[in-house]
């Protein structure tokens, strides 16, 4: 465990990490695990229907999904509001050497290809197929292991 | 009030979901000015799940400051009860007619419901294969690119961010390849 600087009780429940100051976090998976399902991207179906270019249904659902996102998150960064935590609306930028998002990207297409989950649909289908989804949980949990055993192999400086 | 029931237990359209699901990133802005991505849970875990001396470098972050994902997580998995329930649809997912016919060259029928047996039925060892090799091949490739379809795919694109566009067409160039040259390996 790593011991973060000592803080007293009262500024951690002033940072907001407080769990019960995270309620609408719940609600807000809620709602997209809801969303997972019902637009059926969380289909194996669906998702061996991409990889094959025989709909449009995924390519509209992701395509429409980003346009959306990306109007919508414009106006909020230009609008100079800020989030009701009082925080100043920044999203993080993604960094580092390009090999990464190429190698990692392809390995977990690869993965995607096969039983048609990105880890969403991993946590929205635990409800209804309970056992399937514990090995594919778990070994998803030991893959994220194996790639923090050999990260500073694969990438020596980055975080 | 049945009907509007009726109507939520179909399958909702994409112009209909796809925008509800690209709003969940200025939804989580606004919320507390968090980055939508679901794959960082699997790394929370890890460094909740994992002893000490057993964790590498990467599982030594300050997950506790990242408590509002996991709750996001298991919202997920609450949404995806709800869904399943309450919200069922009875009918088979409605593919395109191709899609059909290529999965019926390889064995496999499309039933109710999400998943095919070959994904379900636990006595075949196929089906244990195709399960943990996915799940290796997502976690591992997931850190490795720093993030999922959520994190690169949903957020990336809609911040205009190069390194998201380079990981998400690597996402389907391997998920182009797998479909139809690897998962063929396990079904028939």
């Amino acid at each position: 465990m790593i011991s973060t600087t000592p803080t007293t009780t009262t500024t951690t429940t002033a940072s907001g990490t407080h769990l019960l100051r995270q309620w609408p976090f719940l609600i807000a998976g809620l709602l997209f695990g809801v969303l997972l399902i019902k637009s059926e991207a969380a289909s194996w179906y669906r998702i061996q229907e991409m990889f094959r270019f025989q709909s449009m249904h995924m390519y509209g659902l992701i395509g429409s999904a980003v346009l959306t996102g990306l109007i919508t998150t414009t106006l909020l960064r230009r609008s100079g509001l800020h989030a009701l935590n009082g925080e100043t609306i920044h999203v993080p930028a993604k960094e580092g050497p390009t090999r990464r998002y190429v190698l990692g990207g392809l390995i977990f297409g690869l993965g995607w290809g096969l039983a048609g989950m990105c880890p969403g649909p991993i946590f929205a289908l635990l409800g209804s197929h309970l056992l399937p989804m514990l090995i594919v949980l778990t070994a998803a949990l030991v893959g994220t292991w194996a790639y923090g055993a050999v990260q500073h192999r694969l990438q020596p400086r980055s975080p | 009030m049945p009907e509007l029931l009726r109507l939520l237990q179909e399958p909702w359209p994409w112009y209909v979901s796809g925008p509800l699901i690209g709003l969940t990133v200025p939804l989580l802005l606004l919320l507390g000015n968090r980055a939508f991505g679901i794959s960082s849970n699997l790394r929370h875990a890890c460094a909740v799940l994992l002893p000490d001396r057993l964790k590498p470098a990467l599982f030594r972050h300050d997950w506790r400051a990242q408590s509002w994902n996991l709750l996001f997580a298991a919202g997920l998995i609450l949404g995806g009860v709800l869904a399943a329930t309450l919200l069922r649809d009875p009918a088979p997912t409605a593919l395109s007619g191709a899609a059909v016919q290529s999965l019926g060259t390889l064995g496999v029928t499309v039933q109710p419901g999400l998943l095919p047996a070959e994904l379900t039925d636990l006595t075949r060892p196929a089906t244990w294969g195709l399960l943990i090799l996915s799940g290796l091949l997502v976690g591992f490739g997931t850190r490795y690119a720093g993030g999922c379809t959520s994190g690169h795919a949903i957020t990336g694109l809609s911040t205009l961010q190069r390194p998201s566009l380079i990981a998400t067409v690597s996402f389907f160039a391997g998920g182009i390849l797998s479909a139809n040259l690897l998962l063929p390996l396990f079904l028939r």
